[in-house]
């Protein structure tokens, strides 16, 4: 057992890190004021090799394994929330999908692209009436000889108005998980629209709106997998990102818990720095425990991927943990800043909004702990 | 054109440093270690010379087990090749020692450039460039801050007080470079993968047939004999006037009176 990084994967930390404090950090908080899009980093991303993080190096990626990966998230999301959401779901949502599931010719055409970041992904599981029971879900992907005919509404999709590749879940079959196939349907594709941009708490420099299909031709080649396998194939992809929702949180939580303890050290009270009082002392060290226990799990999920071991009861304890934790970090480090932490020029602000969504993202609190109590109840 | 790279690996200091309790040297516990600053821009430097000229890049390190990722940077970075040299003997050798040390190296493998950073910034001595070219007997020159290959020469530029002198130094020759020369790029991350891959070949004294008692700590001419860490800095002193012009007043006043600078 060694509880540290390898020589390459400290390299990550450190690239990744330096690029995050230069390029991104110093911008987070103009990007949320404006709740706008950062396409001018979307390059920069592509260069450093962020946009393909787990993409082999055939088809123009990073080839880096998941733990490599987690720590790239963590280090973007300590100096943005949002930036770390549309790499997270860029790389282990959509490219992830057509990695696991494509066929070579369909990984050919699409991953170097994505990777390059010439097309952001996005991926569309929800639907406005089906979020954790996503197999309810009703686009309608109906054959029509060597085509599909796509119709219907996804919602929350992250990249929803900026992607240039959509992996889409659609019914095209009866009720259920069974009847649920999932495709590639490119920007520009006729009848693909997006529709309402999401007004959110937080994350705001991440894009999620609404995507409308109607009538939307997508021939035979863009099915990943045959038909039916869509829901299981969307449930492990899950599995997968669910390590990069609680990298995300654990950064976001770093990031608010470096921002007290800064705070605490130079604000003054009652005649000494309020880091000298026990109560502030108590919040700062149990969220360095809290933080240090959640990057652990997240860090033994990757593991086990890297290791080609099951993981999905350790990703969705991983999620849950990172996320309930970090979201107890930000809400301490407002504390500790009191009212100034209320104010919208101390970062604590945001990173109190940004982390939110990671309760609720690729599965709400609720749902891994009914993955997780899955998991117990059938091994015992 | 084959290039030949000398780095070190220094403690980052963008985090505290702190001084042992006995003097005897700087506590290593929970320092991060990263490649020597100027040493990036060397590694850099070389890099766009293999671009315009062809040929390879080849980095050697001299530092206990930890420095491999030191080198490691430099492949992710581009380098070709790098070798790595330790020997417990060399635990306190000074900077004479590690310059013949890597003058061994260079001399083993082909070389038409070696370059160094213009210094390490742990004890920011400027020695081990110079004393390198030396040992190999050919021509230098130190800090600078453009370089240009010709024909079997080479055109650098220092900056000097009031001006920029320009040499012209036949090669091979050893040049150590300042942080000005280029802006170094980021590892990348499919860079970081690709360096994974390479090795990294490790070589003792005794690979290099050289005799500990020449280079290690025994024939070390500089020892350390205490570190001190700098004085605490006073805290400030906070004036609250009742008007700009009564501030001045008081500013002025302070550095006539109690700064003397005035
Ligand atoms: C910013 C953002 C980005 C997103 N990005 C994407 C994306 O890129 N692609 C995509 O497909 N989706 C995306 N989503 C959607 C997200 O995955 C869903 O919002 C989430 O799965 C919850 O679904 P829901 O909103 O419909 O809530 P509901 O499923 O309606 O849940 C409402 C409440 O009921 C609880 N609940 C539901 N079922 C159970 C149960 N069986 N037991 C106990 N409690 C239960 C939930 O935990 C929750 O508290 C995004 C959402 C947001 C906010």
């Amino acid at each position: 057992m060694r509880f540290e990084l390898t020589e390459s994967q400290r390299l990550v930390y450190r690239a990744v890190e330096e690029f995050a404090a230069r390029q991104v950090r110093p911008r987070a908080a103009d990007w949320d004021r404006e709740g706008r899009f950062p396409h001018e980093v979307i390059p920069q991303l592509a260069e450093l090799g962020l946009l393909g993080l787990q993409v082999p190096e055939e088809y123009g990626g990073s080839g880096l394994d998941a733990v490599s990966a987690a720590v790239a998230v963590e280090r973007i999301a300590w100096a943005d929330g949002s930036l770390a959401l549309t790499v997270a779901s860029h790389n282990s949502l959509c490219t992830a999908h057509i990695l696991l599931f494509g066929r070579e010719e369909q990984k050919r055409r699409y991953l170097p692209r994505l990777a390059r970041g010439e097309a952001l992904g996005a991926w569309c599981l929800t639907e406005p009436h089906a979020g954790s029971d996503a197999a309810a879900l009703q686009t309608r992907a109906d054959r029509r000889g060597d085509r599909y005919v796509l119709n219907g509404t996804k919602a929350f999709v992250t990249q929803g108005s900026v992607a240039g590749v959509y992996v889409v879940l659609a019914r095209t079959g009866g009720e259920g998980p069974g009847g649920i196939t999932a495709f590639v349907v490119e920007r520009g594709a006729p009848g693909l629209r997006v529709g309402k941009k999401e007004e959110k708490l937080g994350l705001r420099a991440s894009d999620t709106a609404e995507v409308v299909f109607e009538d939307v031709e997508v021939p035979e080649e863009n099915r990943l997998g045959a038909e039916g396998e869509g829901y299981a194939q969307a449930m492990r992809v899950l599995e997968g990102g669910r390590i990069g929702i609680g990298a995300m949180a654990v950064g976001i939580g770093r990031a608010a818990l470096e921002a007290a303890v800064e705070y605490a050290k130079t604000r003054r009270a009652f005649g000494q720095p309020i880091a000298q009082f026990q109560a502030i002392q108590w919040m700062l060290a149990d969220s360095a425990v809290e933080l240090d226990a959640a990057w652990l799990l997240v860090l033994r999920a990757a593991w086990l991927v890297d290791q080609g071991l099951p993981f999905r009861k350790e990703a969705s304890m991983a999620k849950l943990y990172a996320s309930e934790a970090a979201h107890r970090a930000t809400d301490r480090a407002l504390q500790v800043h009191g009212g100034y932490g209320y104010i919208r020029e101390y970062a604590v602000e945001r990173y109190y909004r940004d982390v939110r969504l990671c309760e609720i993202g690729e599965g709400t609190s609720e749902i891994q702990r009914l993955i997780v109590a899955k998991a117990i109840l059938r091994a015992t | 054109m084959d290039v030949v790279v000398c780095v070190k690996q220094v403690p980052d200091t963008e985090q505290p440093i702190r001084v042992r309790a006995d003097g005897s040297g700087i506590d290593e516990q929970g320092l991060n270690w990263i490649l020597n600053y100027y040493d990036e821009h060397a590694v850099e430097e070389a890099l766009r010379v293999r671009e315009r000229h062809g040929g390879t890049v080849t980095v050697v390190c001299v530092g206990p087990p930890r420095a491999t990722e030191a080198l490691r940077t430099a492949l992710a970075m581009g380098a070709d090749e790098a070798v790595h040299v330790w020997d417990p003997a060399l635990e306190g050798a000074d900077h004479l020692g590690v310059s013949r040390v890597l003058a061994e190296v260079v001399r083993r493998m082909p070389h038409d450039l070696v370059l160094c950073g213009r210094l390490a910034t742990d004890d920011n001595a400027s020695v081990v460039g110079a004393a390198l070219a030396e040992y190999l007997g050919l021509a230098q020159a130190t800090a600078i801050a453009k370089l240009e290959i010709g024909d079997g020469v080479a055109t650098v530029e220092r900056e000097v007080e009031g001006g920029v002198e320009v040499l012209r130094v036949p090669l091979p020759a050893v040049f150590t470079v300042e942080r000005t020369i280029n802006e170094p790029r980021y590892p990348t991350l499919p860079g970081i993968m690709k360096a994974k891959r390479k090795e990294i070949r490790t070589l003792s004294l005794q690979d290099l047939g050289l005799d500990p008692a020449q280079v290690g700590a025994a024939a070390a001419r500089v020892r350390y004999a205490r570190f001190d860490p700098p004085p605490r800095r006073e805290a400030g002193r906070v004036v609250t006037p009742e008007s700009p012009e009564e501030g001045a007043r008081l500013i002025a006043q302070f550095l006539q009176d109690t700064a003397k600078v005035l």
